[in-house]
């Protein structure tokens, strides 16, 4: 081959062995996209046939040669109709099967597990509920539904799996969500695909998928000590919110105790689900939503607490179910590192000057 | 009549024919009778001249991406060199060469022309509007050259408002000022339109272009004042702070998103309507026939113009809008799908028992109809929640789009350049050479794009500097058919040019088409006809031309 230029070798030995030209399907909603896509494609085929075949035949039929003069025709009734009617009703069937998947893919069940992924200039930070951080890459387990829950600290980004089919904006100041189930283990191409800036093209990274087992030896190898919930235990402390939110009969604040997934009467009237948005927006625009009951003298926390701050604050917040769990949080201030599996703050003296006497 | 069986190209004899004298280019000389002319034969002129010179500006940042996607790495330029290429490739593009494209080329030279009128209804908003547009223009260029902008050509908030450092504001202005070029554009066709037909053209006896152009022109008028505000907004949240689509001072990112698709959305008919009014006319007179449907036809560009405005939040389906929204607009997305289906049926079944000889505008409207149906279908695909989800945000929208705005509307605008350049200059284009441009430009369109929707399928995000290698043979092949393209695009420059001087001389009517244009002598007189014509025949009335002939025939004998 000495008179092919090495370069244009090289070209040719990738084109024959690393010529992709469908992405593997490794969620449990790829094929059932795909079945959709090739339905399309399909028709698609169908069509540019039918309109590429006359086209053709007619120019060769009625060309000027064979066809010296035209005959005129003011149109068809029946023919506008079936050229109507027969694309909308294929339209619709496209348009209901779409809609079938879309809501398939934004409705994640109840079981899904939660990971929360906070976008920024230019990075993917994941969040697991066991406290693991990952930056542009993510491990999830085959055969689980996994929820993500979306937030970007600037600008726009977009979380985009291919090979899973799924894609979900990231938006500044709103939580989005999106699941999927994997189901072959593998390492799949994660991108940003809405430009963010400059490193748009480097905000890539992997997904990993795993079996059940070696997912859980990753959980255990990667673990930082502390659970999300843990994290958020210790910012709760120090950012001192306890101080009100104390579960005592004169808090000033009211108690977080199963606060989350219940219906909160607000001071405007009018009652809200406290899901994950509503204890974000709680955090940074409180006087925005007082319950009922309480002076608006929250301090908005805009800028002091960074999204992923907030993340952990949610997640602590989900798993606050008593307000034993509460009063023991207002004695914490330090958290030592490690103390998994024990009461949280259960050894930390009070040190603190918001408790009272 | 000639007898050839190929053409039905029938121009004087060439050894005693003469460009007719005076003509709209020579009754005044002069660089001022240009710049202060009100005649919309010379104002369409203006604007063929400064959107070729955009185009090519465009083009040639086009070239730049395809040469970085060469290779996987960025290593042509830096990213940020790439985000501004593509930045200004798009806004120069759209802005300044599609949406002025045809209606302002094509539209004002013509519109009058087939209504039988002398001139728009109001020729110095005609010529402001021109200004306004060049102005914008410039504006724009100066933006580019003293370090440009990387906000991409839909200045997404807060991207656009608070995180680049590049001229967002002097580009939002350029766009702003070029805006009101294309509203005062519509608004002078709508009135004239309306206004100024000759007697005997009622609606149902206009061609079909204007027909497009009155669509287009509605969406112009409605759709562009949103797309200022839009715009305004985000110079004064650079400049002072306002807030509207701040999160953190309450505003809302996506509000953006709507006001700006609620304009841009519309802004693709804008540019493709018109497109359409080409073919029409191209086809009917290239296979000798009534355009089929005449009517499904013509309100079929109304349905679009009406369709287009409810369906912008389908740029927006992962974005995090309300489930049941999605569920509306793609419904209304599939419903504007239909009435592309139908123009493309019925010009199809307009060559139906037609004679049809394929000269250069005929092919080029052969390439629009195989590219259009490509770019219409595979945007129910993306029209369809389901699927848009995977392919959104991909190279399969860029591939889409480029269908549709390059296949689609470019084919359409050198179809009708092509068509009517015996009527503009009096002369006649190269015709072999012009068959081999449009095929030339058909196979490297299709070597371009082609590839682009495997990468889309494959999940190539769009506006990415540097991919993973595995993509690499399919950008190699774009790159490749970029290079066609090129080609394609640039032999038509040098022969139109060279057609000038040494083209074979026209006569009235060379393709014997219907219209009213054709009508008068090429190029036409200041005034467009002598005497006012009286529309007696309903249009693409082959029979009565025959008729007129025969006549013309008798009393010269």
């Amino acid at each position: 081959m000495s008179h092919i230029s090495p370069t244009i070798w090289q070209f040719l030995v990738k084109w024959l062995t690393n010529f992709a030209l469908f992405p593997p399907e490794a969620s449990k909603i790829a094929p059932q996209m795909d079945a959709l896509f090739f339905f399309m494609v399909l028709v698609s085929l169908i069509g540019l046939t039918a309109v590429v075949l006359m086209v053709v035949s007619f120019s060769i039929l009625y060309s000027k040669k064979h066809h010296p003069v035209a005959v005129q025709i003011e149109g068809s009734t029946l023919l506008e109709a079936t050229w109507t009617i027969i694309p909308l009703g294929l339209f619709m069937v496209m348009f209901v099967w779409g809609a079938l998947i879309y809501f398939r893919v934004y409705t994640p069940p109840a079981n899904a597990m939660n990971i929360y992924v906070v976008g920024k200039q230019w990075m993917w930070k994941a969040e697991h509920p066991g406290g693991q951080h990952e930056i542009n890459s993510l491990h999830v387990p085959t055969g689980r539904a996994v929820q993500l829950t979306l937030i970007s600290e600037d600008v726009f980004h977009s979380f985009s799996i291919p090979a899973f089919r799924v894609k979900r904006e990231a938006i500044p100041g709103r939580y989005t969500t999106v699941w999927f189930e994997a189901t072959t283990p593998g390492t799949y191409h994660l991108f940003c695909t809405q430009y963010c800036g400059t490193n748009h093209s480097r905000m890539i990274g992997d997904v990993v998928v795993l079996t059940p087992e070696d997912y859980r030896k990753w959980l255990a190898s990667s673990t930082s000590g502390n659970s999300l919930a843990q994290n958020g235990e210790r910012l709760f402390a120090s950012l001192s919110c306890a101080a009100c939110h104390n579960a005592r009969p004169d808090a000033r604040g009211p108690s977080l105790a199963n606060v989350y997934g219940s219906r909160l009467a607000l001071s405007s009237g009018g009652t809200i689900i406290a899901d994950d948005a509503y204890l974000r927006e709680a955090i940074l625009n409180p006087s925005q939503h007082i319950t009922q009951g309480y002076a608006p003298i929250m301090p908005t926390y805009q800028g002091q607490v960074s999204e992923e701050g907030v993340i952990a604050l949610v997640e602590y917040m989900k798993h606050l179910d008593s307000d034993y769990r509460v009063q023991q949080t207002t004695n914490t201030t330090d958290l030592v590192p490690g103390s998994e599996g024990k009461a949280p703050g259960a050894q930390a003296p009070a040190v603190n000057g918001t408790v009272k006497p | 009549m000639n007898t050839n069986n190929n053409t039905i190209v029938d121009i004087p004899d060439q050894a005693t024919a003469r460009i007719p004298q005076p003509n709209f280019m020579t009754k005044e000389n002069g660089l001022l009778s240009w710049l202060l002319t009100g005649d919309h034969k010379r104002i369409a002129i203006l604007y063929l001249i400064s959107i070729t010179f955009f185009f090519f500006i465009g083009g040639a940042l086009a070239g730049l991406i395809r040469l970085e996607l060469l290779t996987p790495q960025a290593d042509l330029m830096a990213t940020d060199t790439y985000n501004k290429v593509f930045t200004m490739h798009g806004i120069i593009m759209i802005f300044l060469f599609l949406v002025p494209s045809v209606p302002a080329t094509l539209g004002n030279f013509l519109i009058p022309m087939m209504l039988g009128a002398k001139d728009l209804a109001m020729p110095k908003i005609n010529l402001f509007s021109w200004y306004l547009y060049m102005a914008g223009g410039i504006l724009a260029l100066y933006a580019m050259i003293t370090g440009g902008v990387d906000t991409g050509w839909t200045f997404t908030t807060p991207l656009s408002t608070h995180y680049v450092n590049t001229n967002v504001i002097t580009t939002g202005f350029a766009i702003f000022v070029a805006g009101f070029s294309s509203i005062f554009t519509g608004l002078n066709f709508i009135v004239t339109i309306h206004k100024m037909r000759a007697p005997g053209m009622t609606w149902f006896r206009l061609p079909l272009f204007v027909w497009a152009h009155y669509a287009a022109s509605l969406l112009m008028v409605l759709g562009t004042p949103v797309l200022a505000i839009a715009i305004v907004l985000v110079m004064l949240e650079r400049t002072i702070g306002i807030g509207v689509f701040d999160p953190v001072k309450g505003g809302d990112p996506l509000l953006f998103q709507h006001l700006f698709w609620f304009y841009s959305h519309p802004a693709v008919y804008i540019m493709i309507l018109p497109g359409m009014g080409v073919i029409n006319e191209v086809i009917s007179t290239f296979s000798r026939k009534r355009v089929f449907g005449y009517t499904a036809v013509a309100f079929s560009s109304v349905a679009i113009a009406i369709f287009g405005f409810f369906v912008w939040a389908h740029h927006m389906f992962i974005m995090g809008i309300s489930n049941y929204a999605v569920l509306v607009f793609s419904l209304l997305t599939m419903m504007v799908a239909v009435p592309s289906a139908i123009k493309i049926f019925n010009w199809t079944f307009t060559l139906y028992k037609g004679s049809i000889t394929f000269e250069t505008p005929m092919l080029y409207a052969f390439g629009f109809m195989g590219l259009f149906t490509i770019g219409g279908m595979t945007g129910v695909f993306l029209g369809a929640s389901g699927t848009d989800i995977h392919l959104t945000e991909t190279y399969f929208i860029v591939a889409h789009f480029h269908f549709v705005m390059v296949g689609g509307m470019l084919m359409a605008f050198l179809a009708g350049i092509h068509f009517w350049w015996p009527k503009i200059t009096g002369r006649m284009y190269p015709e072999k050479i012009s068959q081999l441009a449009a095929i030339v430009t058909f196979i490297g369109f299709n070597l371009t794009f082609f590839p682009q929707f495997i990468l889309g399928v494959l999940g190539m995000p769009r506006r990415y500097a540097s991919y993973p290698p595995e993509f690499q043979v399919l950008n190699v092949f774009s790159t490749a058919g970029a290079t066609i393209l090129g080609v394609g695009y640039l032999l038509p420059v040098l022969y139109l040019l060279w057609s000038l001087k040494y083209g074979a001389i026209a006569g009235n009517n060379p393709w014997q088409a219907t219209g009213l244009e054709w009508q008068t002598q090429s190029p036409p007189l200041t005034e467009n006809f002598v005497v006012t014509p009286i529309m007696d025949h309903e249009a693409y009335d082959y029979e009565w031309l025959e008729s007129q002939k025969a006549k013309e025939v008798a009393s010269a004998g």
